[in-house]
């Protein structure tokens, strides 16, 4: 029997919710070329928007007013900027408001390598407002965890998910070795480099602890983060977005603040994500992420 | 140049049945009155946020509410007369203008995005960015299937996803009446300043009815008779809005004053008695509840 890829998880959860749960699944070209990296299931409940992105998100929000529990698609996360303004202004505000609820469930799916206003991983932006929930699972049991929480909560959630993932069958535990040098946290698409970093790490002798970061928003520091930093007194929290005012920081400065160890930030660089190489700006790679970390642990090899 | 006549149907207050007639005034009255002391509480010191008064467009709601009183409701900012007319509790208005937890929202949202969920009434809580009801309006009646009616202002109408959703509510077919309460004016900029077109046309383009009048009530009810058989529709209602855009300021004599003429009209059909009871019953009511919290 296969394993369940990540994207087989998403469209079985998706089949489930439109035709047991009442739900609606509400996006632009939905049907049209592989039914959004085979994600989605041919099944009714499908609403096909027109190239419309903020009303398309009114809309949207408007079904969730109506307890319909959409799931919105957005191909490409940049559009988040256009699709924003119904999620951010109504749905996020609503329950602390009016003590009505507008939950949505935001597929915010982030790329690389395809130019400036589609390869952009904006989930920070997200963290930003009040009222979201916010997370970008990376594994098949992540999913469906994620999707579990949505239905037992009534917030918008923006889930940030990350075409890289789709084909992904494998689930990621936390790594702690003993007497690590560094705590390397990995959040989205970076978390596939971090592990191949830290192999690299590894035989270079730096012993590193991977802490995988699924939840953005509602986020606080367990002890599941804080002792292997504790322990290794050296940490990097790691991004897909941008580095400045983004998840990275975000999360780097909580780290430090309950632990007293510094943690750096590592995501975009200050630049936009062009198409081309050298140009492109890519999430941090696996050689980034290694320089990276043994220069913070200080050695020369 | 705007006319207080513009597609009144002549002599139409005269078929309608004298019960219905002084229903409508009544609950253009809720709405003046209330607001008077509304006023008066600014003066007071005792409203401190910001407010969108409805005096002067009343009568679009006032008639509405007769005809569609089960649709749910997505109104705009300038929101009061809808409110009131569709049967929101006047006190609970009252304590969200002041901010306190009686309010419709706990006196967290303020007079702009008022919201009430009770007694069968359903209606949606507006947040401030002008047209943002009108996708959310359309989304509603699709996720629902329940009849919803839509109001905004000629200002929001211009925003691109009003038309957007629009055309969508014509595509699928979607049970909405979309109503523009036009007043002529963003903040204190015309229409004829900010475009050359007409949003009755726009959604003729749809394919859907549209219809262009004045805010005679009963015109209007029978208007929103005819449409609500036929939806998606749009009525584009040319009103006049008597304080400013925010605040209880005064700009001007508006080009009309519905409420006088309305007054005038229930006169000439011999109403004039029962109609000045409406009005003092109402006027006591509100006092004594403004009177309460001053």
């Amino acid at each position: 029997m296969e394993q369940k890829t990540v994207a087989d998880t998403i469209r079985e959860i998706t089949r489930k919710h439109l035709t047991q749960n009442n739900g609606l699944l509400l996006g632009e070209s939905i049907s049209a070329v592989g039914w959004v990296n085979n994600t989605v299931p041919n099944c009714p409940g499908i609403i096909e928007l027109p190239m419309t992105d903020v009303a398309g998100a009114g809309i949207a929000v408007g079904t969730a007013l109506v307890g319909r529990r959409p799931i919105f698609v957005i191909r490409f996360q940049d559009f988040l900027i256009l699709n924003g303004s119904p999620l951010i202004f109504y749905a996020a505000k609503t329950k602390e408001l009016h003590g009505k609820s507008a939950p949505i469930f935001v597929r915010a799916i982030a790329s690389e390598g395809l130019g400036p206003v589609h390869s952009g991983v904006l989930h920070s932006i997200f963290m930003h407002f009040p009222g979201f929930r916010v997370c970008s699972p990376m594994t098949p049991k992540e999913y469906e965890e994620i999707w579990e929480d949505f239905l037992a909560n009534d917030d918008p959630m923006i889930v940030s998910e990350h075409r890289t993932s789709y084909s992904n069958t494998q689930e990621m535990c936390d790594v702690i070795v003993e007497n690590a040098d560094i705590t390397l946290y990995a959040i989205s698409s970076t978390r596939f480099d971090v592990c191949k970093a830290a192999e690299m790490l590894n035989e270079d002798g730096i012993k590193c602890n991977i802490i995988n970061i699924v939840w953005l928003k509602p986020f606080s520091v367990t002890s599941r983060l804080a002792e292997p930093l504790v322990q290794s007194k050296r940490g990097i929290v790691i991004d897909s977005g941008h580095e400045i005012a983004g998840a990275s920081q975000s999360i780097a400065y909580e780290l430090t603040q309950a632990t007293g160890y510094s943690v750096k930030a590592l995501g975009l660089y200050d630049k936009t994500k062009c198409l081309c190489p050298p140009f492109q700006n890519k999430a941090p790679d696996v050689n980034r992420i290694y320089e990276i970390a043994k220069e913070i642990c200080g050695r020369r090899f | 140049m705007r006319l207080s006549t513009c597609g009144v149907i002549p002599k139409l207050s005269r078929v309608f049945e004298q019960d219905i007639s002084l229903e409508m005034f009544r609950k253009m009255c809720l709405t003046r009155y209330f607001e008077a002391g509304v006023v008066e509480a600014i003066k007071k010191g005792s409203i401190k946020c910001i407010v969108y008064l409805s005096s002067g467009q009343e009568s679009i709601s006032a008639a509405m509410s007769l005809v569609i009183p089960d649709f749910m409701i997505f109104a705009q900012h300038r929101c009061h007369a809808t409110y009131l007319s569709f049967g929101g509790n006047p006190i609970k208005l009252r304590d969200e203008l002041l901010g306190l937890p009686g309010g419709t929202s706990g006196g967290r949202a303020g007079s702009n995005c008022l919201q009430y969920h009770e007694k069968n009434v359903a209606m949606y809580g507006h947040h401030g960015l002008i047209g943002e009801n009108v996708p959310l309006a359309v989304g509603a009646a699709l996720g629902s299937g329940k009849p919803t009616v839509c109001f905004f202002g000629d200002g929001a109408a211009e925003e691109d996803y009003v038309f957007a959703a629009m055309g969508f509510a014509a595509t699928h077919k979607l049970p909405v009446l979309f109503v523009c309460e036009d007043n002529n004016l963003s903040i204190l900029t015309t229409v004829d300043t900010r475009r050359g077109w007409s949003m009755t046309n726009v959604a003729k383009s749809f394919g859907m009815p549209a219809y262009e009048t004045v805010d005679d009530p009963w015109t209007v009810y029978l208007k929103t008779q005819e449409m609500k058989n036929q939806l998606p529709a749009f009525i584009n209602i040319h009103t006049c809005r008597a304080y400013w855009h925010a605040g209880a300021g005064i700009d001007g004599p508006p080009e009309w004053d519905r409420y006088n003429i309305v007054k005038n009209e229930l006169e000439n059909l011999g109403l004039a008695a029962q109609m000045n009871q409406i009005e003092t019953v109402v006027q006591i009511y509100m006092e004594e509840l403004w009177n309460k919290r001053q």
